[in-house]
């Protein structure tokens, strides 16, 4: 054991609740001793769950050791407590472009670049996804060829996990244009949630100017028993995704953002 | 622990430019740490309302009410931790900000509130 990491494992055994778990599993990331770090990082995220860095860290270890789902599900952790981490943007682009999804891949290496422009291998990144796209096309997962699509599609939401239901997209005026929301008695709240979205979306514009923010990307809304996350796809709509608890509200984000891609290409479509 | 104690412990998370405690019905300012440049009123008031907006839309939706909110704006983010007595605790960060720190020390203080 070397003298840093044995230095770290002590400092950590005298403060538990101390931050020497990042330093301890980092050294021991480099030093290629994945498993160790894994537990030491899975230990700081029992710890501390709402800490970026923790999950990040953890993200970095699983992606060493080949799990990618679980190093998609850290970053999106990451991402949830710090939307614009750029290592973990970085991490999930990586990710989604393994997948074959081009699109999410270069989003997220956009978002990187914004969130860290002096970061050199982001742009050596997104030019290296564009050139792979340019030569051989958008790589697909199962190495085949896309097919071409039979119709257009009856709402933004198809393929997309959960289909039509917990995604509602409404107009500028509080009107519903495609998706469902049915509440636990089975009855579809759509129209009467999409009557309250209009009026969101106006407030957040409104506040989000007057403090000087700029405009407002999304709203991220946590309940005890459930996710609400708004984005707006164009600028006259909104697009509610509700997800209950199960699921953490990073993949909430993360959805949504996908199904927004789909919905401001649906409107596009419509004319 | 007292409201400016409260709003002292958001307020030391990096990148947090200012607290207040609102009053979310009327939007009063209840307590506030802010920084040169930060419009508490309004902040309180348009966020008051902001908030009282999605509790209905979470109501509506099926959903219990909102225990964080996150509004996340190009040059920043708004926050807000509704407590009881239908006090929320606002806060406005800068878009590097430790959004995970300020999300777990708004909700731990907007619980110790009333």
């Amino acid at each position: 054991m070397s003298e840093d990491i044995r230095a770290l494992t002590a400092r950590l055994a005298d403060e538990p609740s101390s931050l020497a778990f990042l330093e301890l599993a980092e050294a021991l990331r480099r030093r290629g001793q994945l498993d160790a770090a894994c537990k030491v990082a899975r230990g700081g995220v029992s710890r501390y769950p709402g800490l970026a860095d923790a999950h990040d860290l953890l993200a970095r270890i699983l992606s060493d050791l080949g799990d990618l789902a679980g190093a998609f599900d850290a970053w999106s952790a990451a991402l949830q407590f710090d939307p614009m981490r750029a290592a973990a943007l970085k991490g999930v682009g990586f990710l989604y472009f393994r997948a074959g999804d081009v699109v999410a891949a270069l989003d997220h290496l956009q978002r990187a670049a914004q969130a860290d422009p002096d970061d050199p291998s982001i742009p050596l990144a997104i030019e290296r996804v564009r050139a792979e796209v340019r030569q051989h096309g958008a790589p697909r997962a199962n190495g085949t060829p896309a097919p071409a699509p039979a119709r257009p599609p009856a709402t933004p939401f198809e393929g997309i996990e959960g289909g039509d239901q917990g995604f509602l997209l409404v107009d500028g005026n509080g009107l519903r244009l495609s998706g469902s929301l049915h509440v636990s008695s089975g009855e579809d709240a759509g129209d009467r949630v999409a009557a309250q979205l209009a009026g969101v979306s106006r407030e957040a514009a409104r506040a989000t100017r007057i403090l000087g923010l700029g405009p407002w990307h999304s709203i991220a809304v946590e309940s005890a028993d459930g996710h609400l996350f708004l984005a707006a796809p164009t600028a006259d709509t909104v697009l509610l995704t509700a997800r209950d608890h199960s699921l953490p509200l990073a993949r909430v984000g993360l959805l949504a953002e996908r199904a927004s891609r789909a919905a401001r290409a649906w409107l596009e479509g419509m004319g | 622990m007292n409201e400016r104690d409260l709003l002292d412990r958001v307020t030391r998370v990096p990148g947090v430019r200012g607290v207040l405690l609102v009053a979310a019905a009327d939007g009063l300012v209840v307590a506030e740490q802010l920084m040169d440049g930060v419009d508490g009123r309004a902040a309180a008031a348009l966020a008051g309302s902001l908030v009282g907006r999605l509790t209905r839309t979470a109501e509506q939706a099926g959903h219990q009410r909102p225990t964080f909110v996150h509004l996340r704006a190009e040059a920043g983010s708004v926050l807000a931790a509704p407590g009881p007595d239908d006090l929320v605790l606002v806060a406005v960060i800068a878009p590097d900000a430790n959004v995970g720190l300020a999300r777990l020390e708004m909700i731990d203080a907007a619980g110790r509130l009333g």
